[in-house]
């Protein structure tokens, strides 16, 4: 007895590790069959977009139109369920009230009218594809809006000030690259809808490819001065498959000059 | 290696700084390729891999007092020129209004490392060759605007603009500051970060045509190739609208990035443009390992200057509609 107990336990054990291995691995996918680079990590390298309405509405929103009369529906905003985990952003009290200023004030203040750089996660799901240059050391990545850029040390990120962009410091977890990004500005948005967040925020990102053309990007916010807790968005990544495909430019600087500068414009017969 | 913040007439970023090539102390080496260095890629491909920085003293075009001199003879006499070449950059320099102060610039403190006197090598006489007749009147025209007082955004550089910089732009030159370069390869793209704006040039190595001819990006479409441990960039679809020395959208410009020594690449640029050049054109300059970080240059964002500039000229305006009815 004395002697099988052990055994026993062991073998309980390791059916129990075995079991709950599975039950996590099938909670969320199979493992990545695809492609790897020459160091053994599955091969990123490509363009990706997000196909959903997250850019402008993290949360479940109806269709509705848009703050230009002539543009008509060209203007107007498409419906989504949202990406948010549980379906709710969890501000506190004043953090909320500022929300819901910021949604009032969507058409004027989203720096992204302005062509700022969108920040992290917002550069992942704007209505445009990025592109992954990935090394052994670097994951660089090139966004389409606003002509933004990452790099994504692996390893130990240099220590900069705070920026746009962030500073993106990853790792591979298996297969899945977690990317922890801090020195994160304030003067960026979520969304259209004034989701917002302060210099405290901190995402923690992760890229699990489920097969060659598909990943899963989940991306939590820690912000403490904002939120109540880290909450958490998901959803798939796509690979753009077309055989041209390459990123064009969306310099968006040139597109806003009217609305930044026209007021200093030379009035004709002035 | 320092950090830095800026502000330029038009560009003033948020949270520009630079990481500074002079002042590293390092002595250059002989410029013959004899300390070959041969890293790879876990591909196999020559890791052309790092941080690199091309200010210099070295110019585009060969100075008149240099006419006929190639190349420096000797590292002293290299030495000796860059002492004289820096000071009168500095002297150069205009520290009052719409500039910066000269703290501000890196025009870099040493020739390229081959001692050339110039970038440009051919033609032998090192000047960019004559512009076509019309090309030559867009150029003028062009100065002309710059000149003048400006009437919008238009009319100022697209630097200032925060659309296009010269240091990104192939053939990649450097600039008065942030003269900066991430190289980043995969098996089959290249990535070529700028700081100069934040920007990226990803270049396919997968054999792809260029882009049909009626599109024009302000960076070009750029395909790439190795030639050996050559890697060969050929770029079209340009905007011509960037400024390089009277070039316009017909230009093809093929750059050559190859391994000068261990911390040292050799940056080869060819430039045909036969409807603004009379003559095909060839440069080259070396990109030096810098140590880093490149931060974020964020321009538009922090674009005070370009309101500045219109506000100011707009003041100017009613100062003489003010003084002309005075009289």
């Amino acid at each position: 007895m004395r002697f099988l107990l052990k055994p026993l336990t062991v073998i309980a054990g390791i059916a129990l590790a075995v079991c709950c291995f599975v039950a996590a691995g099938a909670a969320q996918s199979p493992a990545y069959t695809g492609p790897r680079t020459a160091d053994h990590k599955p091969d990123l390298n490509g363009i990706w977009q997000a196909m959903n309405t997250a850019n402008w509405d993290l949360l479940p929103h109806t269709a509705q139109g848009g703050p230009v009369v002539s543009l008509g529906a060209q203007g107007a905003e498409p419906g989504g369920l949202g990406v948010v985990e549980g379906g709710s952003i969890p501000y506190l009290p004043e953090a909320l009230k500022t929300k819901a200023e910021n949604y009032k004030k969507r058409f004027t203040d989203d720096p992204e009218i302005k062509c700022y750089m969108p920040g992290v996660p917002r550069a992942v799901y704007e209505p445009f594809p990025f592109q992954i240059v990935q090394s052994a050391k670097v994951v660089m990545v090139s966004y389409e809006f606003a002509a933004a850029s990452r790099t994504i040390f692996l390893g130990t990120a240099p220590t900069v000030e705070e920026s746009w962009m962030g500073t993106s410091a990853g790792h591979w977890e298996g297969d899945a690259l977690v990317v922890e990004v801090t020195k994160l500005i304030d003067r960026t948005w979520f969304d259209r809808a004034g989701d917002f967040h302060s210099d405290a925020l901190h995402v923690t990102e992760r890229y699990t490819p489920i097969n060659h053309d598909v990943m899963q990007y989940e991306a939590t916010m820690t912000d403490p001065k904002v939120f109540s807790r880290p909450w958490k968005i998901s959803m798939p990544l796509y690979r753009h498959l077309e055989p041209n495909a390459r990123l064009m430019e969306f310099r968006c600087a040139e597109f806003i000059e009217e609305l930044l500068y026209g007021k200093f414009r030379k009035k004709s017969g002035s | 290696m320092q950090l830095r913040t800026f502000s330029f007439p038009a560009i003033i970023a948020m949270t520009a700084a630079a990481l500074v090539a002079f002042g590293q102390g390092s002595a250059p080496s002989a410029p013959a390729k004899s300390k070959v260095s041969d890293p790879r890629t876990p591909d196999g491909r020559p890791d052309l891999q790092g941080i690199w920085n091309t200010s210099t003293v070295t110019p585009m075009e060969r100075p008149r007092d240099l006419a006929g001199k190639e190349f420096f003879a000797s590292e002293e006499e290299a030495r000796a020129y860059e002492k004289v070449a820096y000071n009168k950059s500095e002297s150069g320099l205009n520290n009052g209004i719409g500039s910066y102060g000269d703290l501000y610039y890196e025009f870099g403190t040493k020739t390229v490392k081959t001692r050339r006197t110039s970038f440009i090598f051919d033609p032998p006489d090192g000047r960019v060759p004559a512009l076509t007749p019309t090309a030559q009147a867009a150029w003028d025209k062009e100065q002309e605007i710059r000149r003048r007082r400006p009437n919008g955004p238009e009319d100022r550089p697209t630097s200032e603009q925060c659309v296009a910089i010269r240091t990104g732009v192939p053939p990649m030159t450097p600039w008065a500051y942030n003269s900066n370069y991430r190289i980043v390869q995969s098996k089959n793209q290249v990535a070529i970060y700028i700081e100069m704006i934040h920007d990226v040039r990803v270049i396919p190595l997968d054999g792809r045509p260029h882009l049909p001819s009626n599109i024009h990006l302000w960076y070009g479409d750029s395909i790439g190739h190795w030639e050996g441990n050559t890697l060969v960039v050929d770029t079209t679809n340009l905007s011509g609208k960037t400024g390089f020395y009277g070039a316009d959208e017909n230009l093809h410009v093929i750059e050559r990035f190859s391994r000068l020594d261990g911390d040292t690449l050799l940056y080869q640029f060819t430039v045909d443009d036969p409807s603004a050049f009379t003559k095909v054109w060839k440069g080259e300059l070396t990109m030096s390992a810098a140590p880093g970080p490149i931060v974020e240059y964020a321009c538009n964002e922090g674009n005070y200057a370009l309101a500045g500039i219109l506000g100011g000229a707009r003041a100017d305006d009613k100062a003489e509609e003010a003084a002309r009815k005075g009289k």
